[in-house]
């Protein structure tokens, strides 16, 4: 499903403005003063990784990284982005297409080196890339486009480490395709210092103050990270993808992006191009980014993925009884759902820091603590969404959004569990 | 400081017909680039009507003091990304007063081999997979490692992402645009096995064409490196030990390897490369013998062996060839350091003009 809005693209900070082919003497230098303004800028607080000769006094690499090819050419430049083999790891690699492109049904297939990703032995390397969504490229601008895709064998076969295969399954089926699933997934992240990887502002060696003015702060000594935080939601804006909002967390140096609401597989390929983005930009501030549960151990909040999720019943009149049988089932399959919310979440949902623990399936209006939260507006309208706050923030989105759909809409429980559940959570459906 | 922006950037085309044309040759070395520019009395699009020019070969270990002309023969132009609007970069190689191709240039017998009418039916085309590593100016030690030490071991870099596993994206993605716009058949990037390794892919590319894209891809990327400040190494084995060296893969097709029944034409073609198995590696590059070792994905230098998807081959053949019943193989054994002008005309003549 082709993801490019219609809308004129939001000027990034990255690029410099366009300009007509005809130049004049006037029109340049203001073009290449506004170009050093804007990479002084930049350059505060940020370490630049291509740094600029002694020798040379004129930033050159910049015009280039920012050069519009679309006079010359008309050829684009399309970056196809995969998941590695360690299920978290994004990779990606550049090919030249002929034209601008708008449907990944035009994208030719691809292949990599899976022996290099720990995807694929060595005598039978090669993997297959299928392209299956498109965005804009905030970083090279113009047609230029990031391509979502997932891996296949050279036979057909979704190699194992590709869950969007399965998820898309779910997502084409009937009963869950009616019911117009919607996802608003919150991704936490925390951004640490390079070489040393302790949290971003955080005295190296030591702990700042305790968690308390950090949440939505203001201020150099509370808020760290924040040009990193505001460059992403420009370039998701611009790349097309639905992201909705970002706040500072509440562990200093943590952060927060929400994308959706979304429907079907495309929350998927929005957070992983969303995380894509995130880890170009902190590549390029010299800051390293983790989507570790629990970064830091102690009395410090962890960072968790949850996910909103609402279907066309719950969002009608009546909704809150369909949420209602909704959370009942998940209930049910806790420990399904928990195994596939993400690597090290045991050090996460502790049962403390506004998570409930692992171990225990627990469901409230505006609860913090539990699995499932229910929001005030939804209670008092009689319908809207839940929110599931277990998952991690390593988590795989195609896997957490199909698992939320088959346990609601085509998992079925037992008759007497559902009962005892029922009971048990002091739910009447 | 600005003024000095204002003067490099500045746009002649408003005040004179006058282009700057950089002349680039191969120096004594076989791997070292060398350029100086000219001003020409307006725009020019085709070689034919540069003019020759020359240089002091006694500085480029070229030609002795006493007879130190060497000539420079226009043979292709491509935009200049760096001066930009009608300004050129004129690949050239060199030749002695006399007429006569000097001893480092290898593009004259290339272009013979090409030009020959059994290579031109057959109409030859190469994909050239450049790697490179970047160094750190002065310290000469790969770009983003601590000195004095080494990073993690292998594993995260392949086509990563982030500040603690990429190293060097801006120039890279600079020397994308800059090929692009400089007519360069640049056909796609990536981050390589070994971090601040990198790889960029020229072609399809029709005989000489390609190999002088290849050494004008490379120019532009020493410029780039030159501006950022960062060393640019073609060595095949930059670090020893377990970290991966750095080739130029030359993917390989011809015409009737393209068309039905081309899977036959390709199995004679790796036979008969087989058999010059010694002359080929003679010629892809200095220092191969301590980058092919069998390890990190590359076949033993001894040994030739060619499979399906394999990238511990001498040469490998796409999972798509293979399926299709035509296409194009991979010679993976020539070295980061080779001569394009070298390896593809060798590639061509061996399976087009010669017999064992």
């Amino acid at each position: 499903m082709a993801q490019i809005l219609a809308a004129s693209p939001t000027t990034c900070q990255m690029r410099v403005p366009k300009h007509s082919s005809v130049i004049t003497n006037k029109l340049w230098s203001s073009v290449v003063l506004k170009q050093k303004k804007q990479s002084s800028n930049k350059h505060r607080g940020f370490r630049v990784l291509a740094l600029q000769s002694d020798n040379s006094t004129v930033n050159r690499v910049e015009t280039l990284l920012n050069l519009d090819t679309k006079p010359y050419s008309d050829r684009i430049i399309a970056e196809y982005i995969w998941i590695g083999g360690s299920g978290i790891d994004l990779r990606s690699k550049s090919r030249t297409l002929e034209k601008p492109v708008e449907d990944p049904s035009e994208l030719p297939k691809w292949n990599y080196d899976g022996s290099s990703t720990g995807q694929a032995p060595g005598e039978d390397s090669e993997v297959i890339l299928y392209p299956q969504a498109i965005f804009r490229d905030p970083f090279r601008g113009g047609n230029n486009i990031l391509v979502i895709c997932d891996t296949w064998t050279p036979a057909g076969e979704p190699i194992p480490t590709n869950k969007r295969a399965r998820a898309a399954e779910i997502f084409s089926n009937q009963k869950v395709t009616d019911e117009l699933p919607w996802f608003g997934i919150e991704q936490e992240y925390t951004l640490l210092q390079q070489n040393v990887k302790w949290p971003l502002g955080w005295p190296v060696g030591a702990f700042p103050g305790p968690q308390g003015p950090y949440y939505c702060g203001v201020g150099a000594d509370k808020i760290w990270g924040r040009d990193i935080s505001d460059a992403h939601y420009k370039a998701c804006l611009y790349a097309g993808i639905n992201i909705s909002g970002t706040n500072g967390e509440v562990m200093p140096g943590q952060w927060e992006f929400q994308v959706g609401p979304s429907v079907g597989i495309d929350a998927g390929d929005h957070v992983w191009c969303a995380r894509y983005l995130l880890e170009r930009i902190t590549e390029q501030a010299g800051v390293v980014l983790t989507l570790d549960p629990k970064p830091i151990e102690g009395d410090w909040n962890g960072a968790g993925c949850h996910t909103n999720y609402s279907t066309k019943s719950m969002r009608e009149e009546g909704g809150f009884e369909v949420i209602k049988k909704a959370i009942l089932n998940l209930s049910l399959r806790h420990k399904e759902h928990i195994s596939a919310y993400g690597e090290g979440n045991e050090r996460r949902l502790t049962g403390k820091h506004e998570t409930a623990s692992i171990d225990q399936f627990s469901w409230g209006v505006a609860n913090r603590g539990c699995s499932i939260r229910v929001g005030r507006d939804t209670e008092a309208k009689g319908k809207g969404y839940l929110e599931d706050r277990r998952p991690a923030s390593n988590m795989d989105p195609y896997i957490v959004t199909s698992l939320l759909a088959e346990t609601t809409l085509l998992w079925e429980p037992t008759l007497e569990a559902e009962a005892l559940a029922a009971q048990k959570l002091s739910l009447n459906v | 400081m600005s003024l000095l922006a204002d003067l490099v950037n500045l746009d002649l085309s408003d005040n004179t017909e006058k282009i700057i044309a950089e002349y680039i040759w191969v120096g004594g070395s076989g791997m070292d680039m060398r350029s100086k520019a000219r001003t020409l009395s307006g725009p020019v699009t085709d070689p034919s009507k540069l003019p020759k020019w020359n240089y002091d070969g006694s500085s480029t270990g070229q030609a002795p003091g006493q007879d130190s002309e060497v000539i420079l023969y226009p043979q292709a132009i491509f935009k200049d990304p760096f001066r930009r609007g009608n300004n050129i970069l004129v690949m050239c190689d060199a030749y002695t007063p006399a007429g006569e191709p000097i001893p480092t240039n290898k593009r004259h017998a290339a272009a013979e081999i090409f030009n020959n009418p059994d290579v031109v039916a057959e109409v030859p085309w190469y994909g050239i997979e450049q790697e490179y590593t970047l160094l750190q100016k002065d310290v000469n030690w790969p770009l983003g490692w601590p000195i004095g030490g080494y990073p993690g071991p292998q594993g995260p870099y392949y086509c990563s992402i982030g500040a603690d596993k990429s190293f060097g994206r801006d120039i890279v993605d600079a020397h994308y645009k800059a090929c692009l716009y400089a007519g360069i058949n640049i056909s796609g990037i990536n981050g390589e096995v070994m971090p601040g390794q990198w790889e960029f892919q020229v072609g399809p590319s029709v005989g000489i064409s390609a190999s002088d894209e290849i050494w004008i891809a490379r120019y532009i990327l020493e410029r780039i490196t030159e501006i950022a400040g960062v060393v640019v190494s073609f060595d095949p084995k930059p670090i020893p030990g377990d970290w991966n060296g750095a080739g130029a893969h030359t993917n390989y097709s011809t015409k009737s390897m393209r068309e039905e029944g081309g899977y036959e034409v390709i199995k004679k073609a790796i036979e008969k490369l087989g058999l010059r198995h010694k002359e080929h590696i003679a010629a892809y590059g200095e220092g191969n013998e301590r980058r092919l070792t069998g390890h990190h994905e590359t076949a033993d230098i001894n040994t030739f062996l060619w499979g399906v998807a394999n990238r511990g081959a001498s040469i490998r053949v796409g999972r798509d060839t293979e399926k299709e019943g035509k296409g194009y193989f991979e010679d993976r054994r020539p070295s980061s350091n080779m001569d394009p002008y070298v390896v593809t005309s060798m590639i061509a003549e061996t399976t087009l003009l010669w017999n064992p």
